[in-house]
Formats: structure tokens, C-alpha cells, sequence
């Protein structure tokens, strides 16, 4: 790669003011920006968050709440970058949907509409990208969504990896339904609808050639059902709702811990991860609980209602392997710990990148 | 999950507690080799049960962190190369150099890619001719054997356009460096048990028989561990020395005769220098002469780059035993795992990482 900088004319910047750059640590943007771990925090609290402040931002979910006449909207956005774009289990057409639908979910909202902006790289297969239009009305069909608005873009060849989708989506918040970050209290419950790190271990698999004795599914799906089921049991008790992707159960709570000041007591003996996922991640030296999903969510409940909850997650299809797997503690505000098989405890910490295979 | 949940149950890691409990009757310092083993300790919690007579003293067998700061320079004046394809593990990714690290030249256009296996470079070789695909190849005695056949296979096949740039570290003579130094605290040791797996464990015969201490040849689960310790300090408390076997379902005292066979083939010993400790005698391997052309140092003339330490970063007296990680003044403050000084606050086996990481140094 050359480095030809020196002979192009200088940019010009606009006129004003010029603020420094927030972000000091790394001139250049790395991968593990955009990890969901905390070199992802910190740019979004450093760089955007402070550059956007508003107070539909500030609240940091995973969409923000509009009030308009009357009515509460959640509205959500997401970009889908996932290579290969076909995996055992869906593919970048059906996760599309899902991830912003299951955004949108979790400020506890209906999802409404949702819309599709393609970014396609030049020769890409016509015949792929009709497999995936069609996965994504597949998709939509399933959560009761219309796909009401779009865009294409097409980048020269090598400037893509076949296709790029961003999804926003759009959904009516029922009456008498507060979910929010900040709301998780003392002696809330923590339950998770099932077993976890499934997507992040598939895709992996596939994308490394790793191979184990049985072909690994990714979990994504819409998760709206389960939430709806999760609302009309639990009411105002359910506090805060989370689909854990990026960075796992560990970065979800992390920051949910810190965005309520509560601590997170987890029981590691609790936590549902399928033999599979267990045994791929012993192998790589991989933590489940920073693996991504794709189709599973995290609920804190009220412990008047948790078992009850926990009971009509399982009624349902995506919650079958549902599970409290910890309760908030007043000790360690902003701190998750966990109680290890063995009895011993531990910080669970936010990582700083991906997770890397170790070397033995 | 089977050969997994058996070495994690909690009533017997309980029993375990109870018998060290009971046979501790005076303050001790053991050293378990490997970082393995050190994240095992941390994660797993088995720090905070042992009663407090028991130190865990934290060694050097962390293979990221040992690798010598001129060596991680070398690999990225290696990677920015246009002709190389440079492949490695990927903790050795986010290692910082004196100034970049890997994933950062890779930021910049660098060809730098992650493998889960040697051989899986030499097939990147077969695959892009016209490329140079160099294999970082760190590690103690576990990773040398597939390194060895990396080399050997690519010597076999022809693939000219594939080399190592090797830092191979031994396991022996660092702990005969820490066992005769003035500075020594350690009365016991638990051996790397995978290293051990390769190598077998009569090498370290002669050194619990000159130093007169127990060396347990340890596993990586948390019962092994406990099983472990209890059994050094049984032998401490009995003024007993010598090589015990804990991990027994996996190591015999001999070791892996045909991975022994390979790397005798391909790799020599040799001085080596380690990262916070300094040069050590006969400590690594280099390549023969015979597989001199598959030295990445040599086909790229990398050899004069040299490196300077950050002054804060006290990662020697660490991979030592003679400081904990939260002692240092930089830990969780200037030296994060998102800006690490040192390789021990990178590694998923360095000490500082598990400390930060586990919430020890709170």
C-alpha cells in the first residue's frame, strides 16, 4: 500500500471552530471499534454520544422512545456486515430483520415498519441477492412487519463484501410499559431466554473452517413474540429488556449495571450454553458469555414476578431453555461478579476487543 | 459437559479447600508455571479460597508475554511488507511493540491474518505463490511440535515461500534462572502440564534434587489445580522434594516420544532472550542450519531492529514472581488492556490481564 498523502493537496476544512479529536488513543479506527466491547463504548460515549447529546440519546438503549401525539415510538437502526453472508441458520437478509425488529423489541414496542438500505458490492451474484430479498420478506412476514422504504447503492468491486444492509425500524410502545436501562433494581431477577454464545460459535465455525462433530445453527430469530409473552406476565415488574449481540450477556449487563449503579451477581452453574457452544469455546479459549446471539434476550424482572415470567418464556418456542441466571445486588454499583462452578467469585468485566484464540 | 464438568464439581473442590486447610500449618509460596494456569486460578475464584498461609506466586509461562519486544518490532517490519501475507496466533495480535502492534499494521493495509494452526500457513503458502507467508511462531515446548511440522512439511512439499520467525522459549532452564536467583521465593512448583505432556517431566528431576523442592506436574482445570497445590504443600509440609505426576491422565514421565523425534529434527537449542527477564542460557530453540531457509529473519533482514521498553511497565519483576500486578503503579491506570505498556496486560495467559480482567485489583 502506498502512502501518497504528501503529494495530494491538503483538505480543506470548513470554516469555525475546530474541535480536537475525542479519541486519542488510536489514530486510526481499529476492528475492535466496532467489537461491542469498550473500545466500542468509548467511541460512542467519547466520539458520539457528545457530539449528538440529546435526551432521546442519552438514554443509551438499544432504540431511542419518541413521543409523538400521544403515542410512544421506539425506533431503532442497525448495519449488517456479516461475511459469509449465507450461515447455517439464516442468512444477512433474515439477520437484518431480526436485529432491528428485536432493537425495536426491546423498549418493549411492537414492531410496526421497518426499512431496507442495500449496499452492494459490483458482481455480486443476482442470484444471491433474490435469495436474500426474499429472506428478508420471509422474515418480515414472520414478525408482522412491512418493509415500507429502501435505498441501493452499488460500490465498485473489492470496495464490498457482496452485500451490506442497514435496517431502521419503527414500533408502538403499548400503554403502561417503561422499560429503560437505568430502571434495574435491587433484587431484581436476571433471566435469560436460552442458550447463549450460539450465534457468535456458528459463525465462527463457518468463517474459520473450524469443524465439529455437529454443524452449529445460529439462534437468529425474531424475538418479539417472546417479548410480548415476557410483558403480559410481568407487566411494569419487567425493568429492562436486552437482546445481548455484540460483546455477549457480559457487555449487556456490564452496561446495564452501570447505567441502573447496581451490581450483577451471576451463577455460573445457571447459565444455559448447549454442550456444542461449551465445547467449541473450551477449545478456542473463548468466555460464552462474550459470545454474541442473535435471538435471545435478557429480562430484569422484579422477584415478585420472575418465576412467573420465567414461566411463560418457556411456554414459549424461543424460550424453551429460558433461565434465571442471577439477581441485582446492592454491593460493587456498575460491577457484574459471578460465582464460578467450583464457588469461587469474579469480576465479569466488558472486554476491550474481540476475543482472540490463545496460542495453547 | 464430559472431561469438563468432572474437574469443576464444587463438593470437590470443597474437599480439596478442607484438606489444604488442614495441612497448611505455616506460610508458603508456590509458583504455578504456566499463565494457563494463573487464568484458571483467577477465573475459577481458587485464589480467594485457599487460606491465607498460601501464596500464589505467578510465573513467566506466558508465551505472549515472554516474546522479546524486538521480535514483535521485527514481525511488523515483516507484515508491512507488500509481498508478505503474515500469519499468527491471535493473541499475539493486540501485543504491544515499541510502537504498533499487529492488528494496528493491519489497520494500516498490512496483510496480517489470524490461523489456528501452523500448518494452516503452509497451506496459504501452497495457495498464493507469489506471496511470502510467514508463521509467527511463538511458544514454549507445547507449541514447538506443530511449528516443527510446519517447517518439516513445507521442506517436504517445496513451499519456498513459507517461513517462521521463531522465538521458541524452554520451561527448565527459566525456572533453574528463578530457583537460583538471590531474589527467589518460590518453594514449590506446578509444573505446566502440557508442556509437560510433550516433554515429560524427568528434566526436572535433577532441578527438585539440587534445589530440594516439589515440583507437581499440574493440569488446567480447577480440581486440578486444587489437586495440585494440596499435593505440594503436602510435600512441603512433609519436607519432601521431588517430581510428582497430578496430571497423570495425560503425561507420562517420558513425554511424546514422536513430537520429541520431529523437534530434535528441526529445531536446536539455543540462548534466547525473554521478554522482562533477559537473555537465559540454552533456554530456546532456533531453527538447524538444514531449515535455516525457512528463518524469517534471515529471508527479510530484520535482524538490526531494536526495541525499547516502556520505563513504567515492571512486567520482568511480574513474569518473576517478585511483584503482583496491582503493586504496579501503572496497572488500571496508564497500562489497560486497550493500552497496554507491557504483554502481560494483553495475553489471554498474561497475569496483569487477569488481574484487570477479574476485578483483582480492586
Amino acid at each position: 500500500m502506498s502512502d501518497d498523502s504528501e503529494t495530494k493537496p491538503p483538505v480543506t476544512m470548513p470554516a469555525g471552530p475546530v474541535c480536537p479529536i475525542p479519541i486519542s488513543d488510536y489514530p486510526k479506527v481499529q476492528l475492535a471499534h466496532g467489537g461491542g466491547g469498550r473500545l466500542s463504548q468509548i467511541l460512542i460515549e467519547e466520539m458520539f454520544a457528545k457530539t449528538f447529546d440529546n435526551p432521546e440519546l442519552d438514554i443509551m438503549h438499544d432504540g431511542a422512545v419518541l413521543g409523538v401525539g400521544g403515542e410512544r415510538l421506539a425506533f431503532s437502526t442497525d448495519s449488517f456486515v456479516i461475511s459469509p453472508y449465507f450461515f447455517p441458520g439464516g442468512d444477512i437478509g433474515s439477520l437484518a430483520v431480526h436485529g432491528t425488529v428485536n432493537d425495536v423489541a426491546m423498549c418493549g414496542a411492537r414492531p410496526l415498519a421497518i426499512s431496507c438500505g442495500l449496499i452492494l458490492e459490483e458482481g455480486l451474484p443476482m442470484e444471491d441477492l433474490w435469495r436474500i430479498i426474499q429472506s428478508i420478506q420471509r422474515a418480515a412476514d414472520e414478525v408482522g412487519v412491512h418493509v415500507v422504504t429502501g435505498d441501493t447503492k452499488v460500490v465498485d468491486k473489492g470496495k464490498g463484501d457482496g452485500i451490506y444492509i442497514n435496517t431502521t425500524g419503527l414500533g408502538l410502545i403499548p400503554d403502561g410499559i417503561d422499560i429503560s436501562p437505568t430502571a434495574a433494581q435491587v433484587g431484581d431477577q436476571v433471566l435469560v431466554s436460552g442458550e447463549i454464545a450460539v450465534h457468535g460459535i456458528a459463525i465462527m465455525s463457518i468463517r474459520e473452517g473450524l469443524e465439529f462433530e455437529t454443524q452449529l445453527e445460529s439462534d437468529s430469530a425474531a424475538l418479539y413474540p417472546l417479548v410480548a409473552a415476557i410483558l403480559e406476565t410481568g407487566g411494569d415488574a419487567v425493568r429492562v429488556m436486552r437482546d445481548p449481540t455484540r460483546g455477549g450477556v457480559a457487555s449487556a449487563l456490564n452496561e446495564i449495571a452501570g447505567q441502573s449503579n447496581v451490581g450483577f451477581r451471576l451463577d455460573e452453574q445457571k447459565i444455559p450454553i448447549s454442550e456444542e457452544v461449551r465445547g467449541a469455546c473450551e477449545i478456542l479459549g473463548f468466555d460464552p458469555l462474550y459470545v454474541a446471539n442473535e435471538g435471545k434476550c435478557l429480562a430484569i424482572v422484579g422477584p415478585e414476578r420472575a418465576e412467573s415470567v420465567l414461566a411463560a418464556m418457556r411456554s414459549q418456542p424461543l424460550g424453551e431453555h429460558a433461565a434465571i441466571i442471577g439477581e441485582v445486588v446492592e454491593d460493587h454499583p456498575g460491577r457484574v461478579y459471578l460465582r464460578s462452578q467450583i464457588g469461587g467469585m469474579r469480576v465479569v468485566d466488558m472486554l476491550s476487543g474481540e476475543q482472540l484464540p490463545r496460542i495453547c | 459437559m464430559k472431561y469438563v464438568d468432572e474437574y469443576r464439581g464444587e463438593s470437590e473442590a470443597q474437599r480439596f479447600v478442607q484438606a489444604i486447610e488442614a495441612t497448611v500449618t505455616r506460610p508458603w509460596s508456590l509458583m504455578e508455571v504456566c499463565g494457563g494456569q494463573t487464568h484458571t486460578l483467577i477465573k475459577s475464584g481458587i485464589d480467594r479460597m485457599l487460606p491465607s498461609q498460601v501464596t500464589l506466586v505467578h510465573g513467566p509461562g506466558c508465551p505472549v508475554c515472554v516474546t522479546p519486544l524486538e521480535l514483535i518490532d521485527r514481525a511488523i517490519a515483516i507484515a508491512r511488507r507488500p509481498e508478505v501475507i503474515f500469519t499468527s496466533f491471535g493473541d499475539m495480535l493486540r501485543v504491544p511493540g515499541s510502537h504498533a502492534d499487529l492488528l494496528s499494521a493491519k489497520s494500516e493495509g498490512a496483510d496480517v491474518r489470524m490461523v489456528y494452526s501452523p500448518l494452516d500457513a503452509v497451506t496459504l503458502a501452497q495457495q498464493n505463490p507469489d506471496q511470502q507467508v510467514v508463521f509467527f511462531a511463538v511458544g514454549f515446548e507445547t507449541t514447538a511440535p506443530a511449528n516443527a511440522m510446519a517447517v518439516h512439511q513445507a521442506a517436504h512439499q517445496g513451499v519456498n515461500n513459507f517461513s517462521i520467525l521463531t522465538s521458541h522459549v524452554l520451561v527448565p532452564p527459566a525456572m533453574e534462572a528463578l530457583l537460583s536467583s538471590p531474589d527467589n521465593l518460590v518453594q514449590g512448583f506446578l509444573a505446566a502440564g502440557h508442556v509437560c505432556a510433550i516433554m515429560g517431566f524427568w528434566e526436572y528431576e535433577p532441578l527438585a534434587e539440587k534445589y530440594k523442592v516439589p515440583i507437581v506436574v499440574t493440569g488446567f482445570e480447577p480440581l486440578d489445580l486444587l489437586q495440585g497445590i494440596y499435593m505440594t504443600l503436602e510435600a512441603l509440609e512433609e519436607e519432601r522434594w521431588g517430581v510428582e505426576n497430578q496430571y497423570a491422565r495425560l503425561v507420562v514421565r517420558e513425554g511424546n516420544q514422536p513430537a520429541q523425534n520431529l523437534m530434535s529434527q528441526v529445531f536446536e537449542i539455543c540462548d534466547r532472550k525473554w521478554r522482562g527477564i533477559g537473555e537465559v542460557p540454552m533456554s530456546g530453540y532456533r531453527l538447524k542450519e538444514k531449515f535455516e531457509r525457512f528463518d524469517a529473519e534471515k529471508r527479510f533482514d530484520v535482524g538490526d531492529i531494536d526495541a525499547q521498553e516502556a520505563p513504567e511497565c515492571i512486567a520482568g519483576e511480574i513474569l518473576v514472581g517478585v511483584k503482583k500486578p496491582h503493586e504496579c503503579s501503572a496497572f488500571g491506570t496508564k497500562c489497560t488492556p486497550e493500552r497496554p505498556l507491557g504483554a502481560p496486560m494483553v495475553s489471554a495467559e498474561g497475569a496483569c490481564a487477569a488481574y484487570f480482567q477479574y476485578g483483582r485489583g480492586e
